[in-house]
């Protein structure tokens, strides 16, 4: 094997692949073939690195050195300069934006600083392709001991004892899950990781099987040997090219390390992985629809008992888990139950990922223990809010969940403090919204994602959520009614009350959730007929400033509808019956002249 | 039954796609995931032929296309055009990009440009949050796309 000297490496997640990283990636390989440093230096393209806002990202080893936004004509200065001559490309480098100076190693960087990555921890740090990379972290070696030193009934206590909990969303205890699984008995079991990661907003499973793809296979085969299966399936969205081509490669290679397939490390023990494709439906979250859509059929839930774990797929005892909380196994097994519990608070252990998204200067990809304040993760890891706007309130766990506003920023998160929040985990999507958010567009944003995915099997969720759907419009439009928010109210909580799955037992929670927070907005627009915020349409006047306008008829030129009147070189005054409320004047004036009222 | 318009060629490549799968009923969903890669749309009789060899009903396969987004019963056109309404992408403003592609193609959501160029569609978060709003046209990936600046990636597939 060439020993390297110095490694570079390129970010090849789904973001940094859009601004070009592949292209910049064949840039640095030809530099370097051309400059004959073939082998001395490697290029290699991983998996996220999480700071999606300032990607695409290089980083150096082993000096640690941190280049965002690298274009791919880039790639000859870094070998010239940093790689050839030892010194850093200047311009390249993050800028503090506080201190406004430049930090070169991203362990000073405030995005990495509170984070501890476990479930990411091979995510930008090794090639996804290559097997060899994620064995020589520690790869397979849990699945070695879990074969050659442990009983199923102790991996199942050692998970146990780590306290990890479901991280799609539910928050249910693994250990607990896989032994519910291990007693059913049958002919044949499944494990099936649940890679259908519908939330908008959350991409931490597509990012975890893009940059590791290895470490959930090796958790599926330590489950499968828990609760004794032989057959793993991956149920992935279709919607994720990357991270099929990724898992498939990895598949393939661990069956030809022997590490899947019959006989695994010389033991009895054998297990095989499938992948079947979503397509589309974010009901198959939910883990009986999700099966169904496995069979072949509609995702529709049904009632449970009986639970997957006795009669799943095929109406064998399947045990289903989530990308993120497969990813977290191998590692327990490695550093021990004891290690892992230590990490985060009292009744949720680990470490959780969060996608961190909207008004927020870092957006990305980022991981920290369960207990961490909302507060540092907004403002010392995400940077705070984007354009020095004020922070308005946070929406996590994604359509389930609810918003969480300025006196929750000192909660520290964790399952069971943000569910007594009034939200919840999710499965870690963070929506951060500033100043200029309507919160009654945002319930309706999300009403509109319920109402198009139910899957229409039972009516609270079917026809309650597009009744809940149409009030909102209602109070968008200004032409809401006090009554309504009774009937808002109640029709929530009857859809809570009455839904088949969780789909409709949570649907209603944004809705809530604005309400409890953020009622006088919902008062302001069916009061006063205004949007406070200025982003519902129907409540919108565009005023001329009699004051400020010189008469330049640009917003009258400017005007598709022709409803601004007024001669040259005199005030202009805009026809409100006639105006679509399109922006046009507000754009064009260069007086400020023209204002929202 | 509908009419059987496609041709004779497809018909038996679609037959060896369920072939492939063994005919079995429960793979129908892989099946219709390869035949719309290969079709590019699953018609009608594009249906028809599906449950005749998989030996369930049309209304069940009917079923199962018409419940999951991403089959389609309409042709995308040659450059398809996705816009990302994930909730990152909301926020920073995607619904003005949708509707400036709407004004500028003059076809709402789901529906191709009659002359067969572009095909306009909403889908929930691909993964690029970092670029919001984003906007898909086929493979290719648009990040941080504003209003003004729809009129630029329309022009670039118009001439090709």
């Amino acid at each position: 094997m060439t020993q390297f000297k110095m490694h570079l490496l390129v970010c090849g997640g789904t973001g940094c692949r859009a601004s070009e990283s592949e292209k910049l990636f064949h840039n640095l390989k030809h530099e370097i073939l051309e400059k004959g440093l073939e082998n001395e230096v490697q290029v290699i393209t991983t998996g996220c690195f999480g700071f999606c806002e300032k990607g695409p990202i290089v980083k150096v080893m082993p000096d640690n050195t941190f280049y965002t936004q690298v274009k791919p004509e880039d790639a000859m200065e870094i070998i010239a300069e940093h790689v050839i001559k030892g010194r850093q490309v200047h311009r390249l480098l993050y800028v503090n934006p506080e201190t406004e100076k430049h930090v070169a190693d991203s362990k000073h960087m405030g995005f990495y600083r509170k984070q501890l990555r476990i479930a990411l921890r091979n995510c930008g740090f090794i090639d996804p392709e290559n097997i060899e990379e994620y064995i020589s972290r520690d790869g397979y070696a849990a699945l070695a001991k879990c074969l050659t030193e442990m009983t199923p009934a102790q991996v199942i206590e050692e998970m146990k004892k780590s306290g990890l909990r479901g991280r799609g969303g539910g928050g249910f205890p693994t250990g607990l899950k896989w032994e519910i699984t291990s007693k059913s008995q049958s002919d044949q079991k499944y494990v099936v990781c649940n890679a259908d990661e519908g939330d908008p907003g959350a991409f931490m499973d597509r990012s975890i099987l893009e940059g590791d793809p290895h470490s959930v296979i090796e958790a599926m085969a330590i489950c499968g040997y828990c609760i004794g299966a032989s057959k793993g399936i991956v149920y992935i969205r279709a919607e994720y090219p990357l991270a099929v081509e990724r898992l498939k490669i990895a598949m393939k290679q661990s069956v030809e390390f022997g590490l899947l397939g019959k006989n695994i490390f010389g033991t009895d023990f054998g297990f095989e992985i499938d992948i079947r494709y979503g397509a589309g439906a974010f009901v198959c979250g939910e883990e009986t629809a999700l099966i169904h859509s496995m069979e072949g059929l509609r995702g529709e839930p049904t009632i449970k008992p009986p639970f997957p774990s006795v009669s799943g797929y095929l109406e064998k005892p399947t045990n289903v888990n989530n990308v993120e909380t497969f990813a977290n196994v191998p590692v327990i097994i490695n550093k021990g139950a004891e290690w892992f519990a230590s990490i985060g608070s009292e009744k949720s252990k680990g470490t959780k990922v969060f996608a961190l998204a909207g008004k927020i200067n870092n957006v990305g990809l980022i991981e920290v223990p369960m207990g961490t304040t909302l507060r540092d993760i907004i403002f010392e890891i995400g940077g705070g809010i984007k354009d020095g706007k004020k922070f308005k309130a946070v929406q996590t766990g994604g359509p389930s969940g609810g918003c969480l506003t300025e006196k929750h920023l000192d909660i520290k998160i964790d399952f069971d403090s943000l569910t007594a929040a009034g939200s919840m985990m999710g499965s870690g999507g963070m929506i951060v919204l500033d100043e200029d958010d309507c919160m009654v567009s945002i319930a309706k944003f999300y009403l509109d994602f319920t109402v198009e995915e139910s899957c229409g099997k039972c009516a609270p969720c079917r026809i309650g959520n597009k009744r809940l759907n149409e009030m909102l419009e209602k109070i968008c439009d200004g032409k809401g009614t006090m009554k309504d928010l009774d009937l808002l109210r109640n029709l929530s909580h009857v859809i809570k009350d009455t839904s088949l799955c969780g789909l409709g037992q949570t649907s209603p929670n944004p809705v809530l959730s604005t309400m409890d927070n953020f009622y006088d907005e919902y008062l302001a627009h069916i009061v006063d007929h205004k949007c406070p915020s200025g982003q519902c349409k129907a409540l919108l006047q565009y005023v001329i400033e009699a004051e400020n306008c010189v008469g330049c008829t640009a917003c009258a030129r400017n005007c598709p509808v022709n409803a601004i009147a007024g001669e040259r070189k005199g005030v202009h005054v805009i026809d409100q019956s006639t105006c679509i409320k399109c922006g046009a004047c507000l754009e064009k004036c260069k007086f400020n002249a023209v204002f929202i009222k | 039954m509908a009419n059987i318009k496609i041709s004779e060629q497809k018909v038996l490549q679609i037959e060896a796609i369920c072939k492939e799968f063994n005919n079995e009923k429960g793979e129908l969903i892989n099946v219709l995931h390869k035949t719309q890669s290969l079709v590019g749309y699953l018609p009608a009789e594009v249906q028809e032929i599906i449950s005749k060899n998989l030996n369930c009903s049309v209304a069940h396969v009917y079923g199962v296309v018409t419940f999951y987004s991403f089959f389609t019963m309409i042709p995308k056109g040659q450059f398809p055009i996705s816009i990302c309404m994930g909730t990152a992408c909301y926020v920073r403003g995607a619904e003005k990009v949708l509707d400036e592609f709407k004004r500028i193609l003059n076809v709402p959501v789901g529906q191709t440009t009659p002359d067969g160029k572009f095909s306009l569609s909403c889908l929930r978060c691909v993964g690029a949050c970092g670029l919001a709003p984003v906007v898909m046209v086929g493979e290719k990936v648009y990040g941080r796309v504003s209003p003004d600046g729809v009129k630029d990636i329309i022009k670039e597939y118009k001439q090709a």
